[in-house]
């Protein structure tokens, strides 16, 4: 059990849950694929996905590009599959759950009592490599909509999982996207049917546990022709001072005239002030607007974790979809991130908006990159990108990368990009019309991120602007 | 109201730039202080602020709240704007992102939040603010602006006192408010402050040239060079200073 207990206080969820795992010996090859797959009892078609996965991983090298810089990651130095031990005989409802599992949840402020179901929001939590509870299963399968874990999914679906799965992220899409699809632990399956708007918010809650332990889950939501979901994922992790890998894939299918909401909050541990320690984000998510008149929409606060790298998509494949990107970052610390979007135009008068707030603190660096690419036959695409920096102190960095690829000379493309910084004159001005420094930072945040903010739904954007502030007030000081 | 008592101050370990400040400020007065560049005067507002640049190294400074004299430099910046304290700063600063209306609104809450009173809905406080944005002679459309964002210095010097006709403090402090503005904004300005002044609040106008002065008559009149207030005197000290400048007034001090 590692020792955190003299470790400063500033990231309350750091704290272990002390419970017995069952893990898997580091190391990774063909038998840690199958072993996987293996105790997971799955379908044949999802071992040979696996297995096609890792044997194109084994021959590629890690990606560099990113404007990140770490140590190479050894992949035989970690356990690839961590699970708590309670979860042996899967339990059958809540009840069967390890009560000291259920603590943590309730520590994070994650409701998984079904006493808890009038919140509102259907949640999952996600527990090192497993599922451990889905609740509002009853109301949701009513109006037909599948939420559960992505285990269960593979079990129950199989049909949809495997008509859907790695259509948006093929297994070979990058290096990280074929380590996944070969070792992907667990994670959450979503399936809303033809006409259904489902009519609370789905939540994953993820919680890396286990020290030494890789995090790679697999998401799949798909909206059916007129279908509708909103969708939160929040993810914490204990403090430790090894770096741990997160390596997880969302893919999001919208048919005919659906629309996916993917909100995300995540405050993964993000290292201490000297840099050590905090989970790597290396995640890859994607969207495709399959149909006409489909919808996607991104919104991300990403305030933790020690190096960021994600980009979350959509490929505007149907006529008239609409992408959309809304994200606040911000780094503190020593913490890295380089984050941003693709919006790719192929099918005909699509739209696509990307409004990027980067708040970096301390010796932190944050960069934006972002691909708009218009296809040839993708008249009429248009494109609106603002990307914010705003710097607190002078020992960070922020970046923007911007990149375009235009292929069709209807496009409309737009971009804005301001940089500012919060100075302490800023706050004394505030200060010295009556707000004390927290309301002042609270309002100056705000309003730099208030795009971003309200397209969150209520309660995760109150989360996100006290998380925000939280961090902000010990680099302001 | 606000006693200055032999006040010192440098820039944090820099050299001391206010050698012994004595001033009485009493309600329902409006005094000016005057001097040349460099000779101290937004230091003193800014020290009474309580801006974290600068450092006390002697003196006092008390300020009446409820008639009680209270230690003013022991309280922090937000803690002196809730008691009454406001300056106009010589640089308003640009705050992106959020608009005047929003900002005020915190600021106002704030202030009433500090004293117990219950906080100001949105419909009341936009009446509040069309009648004051009148006797400032600024129109609605700056309302919604972020705060000082790409306004020219003169609307800069006005929206600061917007902010004082807004949150009607006690002791207004105002550091060259009369440098940006043009003839017109001048003479608006002064006649807004002119009124914003009641029996129960006082002014402390900080000027170098005494233009806003043709405006607003002070009812004492104090010149700090290097530091020192060196002479006191009525609305007349203004005029000698201006006819006979400043090296006059070091002569006869
Ligand atoms: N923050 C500061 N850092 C360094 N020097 C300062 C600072 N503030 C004021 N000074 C110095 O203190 C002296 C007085 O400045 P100031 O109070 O601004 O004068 P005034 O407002 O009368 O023109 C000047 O020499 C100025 O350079
Ligand atoms: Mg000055």
């Amino acid at each position: 059990m590692d020792a955190i207990a003299d470790r400063p206080k500033e990231y309350k969820y750091g704290f272990v849950t002390d419970v017995e795992t069952e893990k898997f010996p580091k190391g990774l090859n063909e038998e840690t694929v199958r072993a996987i797959s293996a105790r997971k009892n799955e379908p044949d078609f999802l071992l040979e996905f696996r297995l096609n996965a890792f044997r194109w991983w084994q021959e590629q090298e890690p990606p560099r590009w990113a404007h990140v810089e770490f140590p190479p990651i050894d992949f035989q130095d970690i356990h690839y599959y961590a699970a708590p031990k309670s979860m042996e005989d899967a339990p059958q409802s809540l009840d069967d759950v390890d009560p000291e599992l259920l603590r943590t949840f309730d520590r994070l402020g994650v409701p998984l009592h079904e006493r808890e179901r009038l919140a509102g929001v259907a949640v999952d939590a996600v527990f090192d490599s497993v599922s451990v509870g889905t609740t509002h299963q009853d109301i949701l399968a009513e109006m037909g909509v599948i939420f559960c874990s992505f285990s269960e999914a593979a079990q129950k679906h199989p049909e949809l999982v495997k008509k859907y799965l790695g259509t948006v992220v093929p297994p070979r899409d990058n290096f990280y996207a074929a380590l996944n699809s070969a070792v992907f632990s667990d994670g959450s399956f979503v399936f809303v049917p033809k006409g259904v708007q489902c009519p609370i918010d789905l939540s994953t809650y993820f919680r890396i546990n286990a020290s030494n332990t890789g995090q790679f889950e697999r998401t799949l939501i798909v909206a059916e022709e007129g279908a509708s979901v909103s969708y939160v994922e929040g993810c914490t992790a204990p403090m430790r001072d090894e770096n741990q890998l997160h390596a997880a894939i969302v893919e999001l299918v919208a048919l005919d005239d659906a629309s996916i909401k993917y909100s995300t909050v995540q405050n993964w541990y993000g290292g201490d002030e000297e840099g050590r320690g905090g989970i790597y984000n290396f995640v890859v998510k994607r969207g495709r607007c399959e149909g006409a008149r489909s919808k996607i929409s991104w919104t991300q606060v990403e305030a933790g974790s020690a190096i960021t790298w994600k980009y979350p998509s959509v490929i505007l494949k149907g006529d008239d979809s609409v992408g959309e990107f809304y994200s606040v970052a911000l780094t503190n610390n020593k913490m890295q991130a380089d984050t941003g979007t693709k919006m790719i135009h192929i099918g005909k008068n699509t739209s696509s908006t990307i409004i990027s707030k980067g708040i970096s603190c301390d010796q932190s660096k944050n960069s934006y990159r972002g691909l708009v690419k218009v296809t040839p036959g993708a008249s009429g695409a248009r494109n609106y990108s603002q990307c914010d920096s705003m710097l607190v102190g002078d020992g960070c960095e922020a970046n923007t990368f911007p990149y375009l690829e235009i292929h069709n000379k209807d496009a409309v493309i737009e971009h804005e990009a301001t940089t500012s910084r919060i100075s302490d004159e800023q706050l004394f001005y505030l200060q010295s019309r009556g707000l004390d420094s927290e309301a002042a930072i609270s309002l100056l945040v705000n309003g730099f991120c208030k795009e971003v903010f309200k397209t969150l739904p209520l309660e995760f954007s109150v989360e996100a602007v006290k998380l925000l502030e939280m961090k902000l007030e010990d680099s302001v000081g | 109201m606000l006693k200055i008592r032999d006040l010192k101050a440098r820039v944090v370990d820099g050299p001391e730039i206010l050698k012994g400040i004595d001033l009485d400020v009493n309600a329902g007065e409006i005094h000016a202080v005057m001097g040349p560049n460099g000779s101290g005067k937004s230091t003193l507002s800014r020290v009474l602020a309580g801006h974290p640049d600068y450092e006390v190294t002697g003196g006092t400074v008390a300020f009446d709240v409820n008639r009680e004299p209270q230690d003013l430099l022991a309280m922090e910046p937000h803690e002196r704007a809730c008691a009454g304290v406001f300056l106009a700063f010589q640089y308003p600063v640009e705050v992106a992102g959020v608009s005047n209306t929003v900002f005020l609104r915190s600021a106002f809450n704030a202030i009433c939040k500090a004293q117990g009173v219950p906080p100001i809905d949105a419909f009341d406080f936009r009446d509040l603010l069309a009648e004051k944005l009148e006797l400032i002679g600024m129109d609605e459309s700056y309302l919604e602006r972020p705060v000082n964002l790409d306004f020219s210095g003169g609307e800069k010097k006005r929206n600061e006192i917007l902010q004082m006709a807004v949150l009607a403090p006690r002791l207004a402090i105002l550091d060259e408010t009369d440098s940006g503005l043009d003839v017109d904004s001048l003479r608006i300005v002064s006649e807004g402050v002119k009124r914003l002044s009641t029996p129960h609040n006082a002014t402390l106008m900080i000027t170098h040239y005494q233009r806003m002065l043709q405006y607003i008559t002070p009812d004492i009149v104090h010149v700090l060079m290097d530091g020192r207030i060196v002479k006191t005197g009525d609305h007349t000290l203004a005029e000698a200073v201006e006819t006979r400048g400043y090296d006059w007034v070091k002569e006869a001090a």
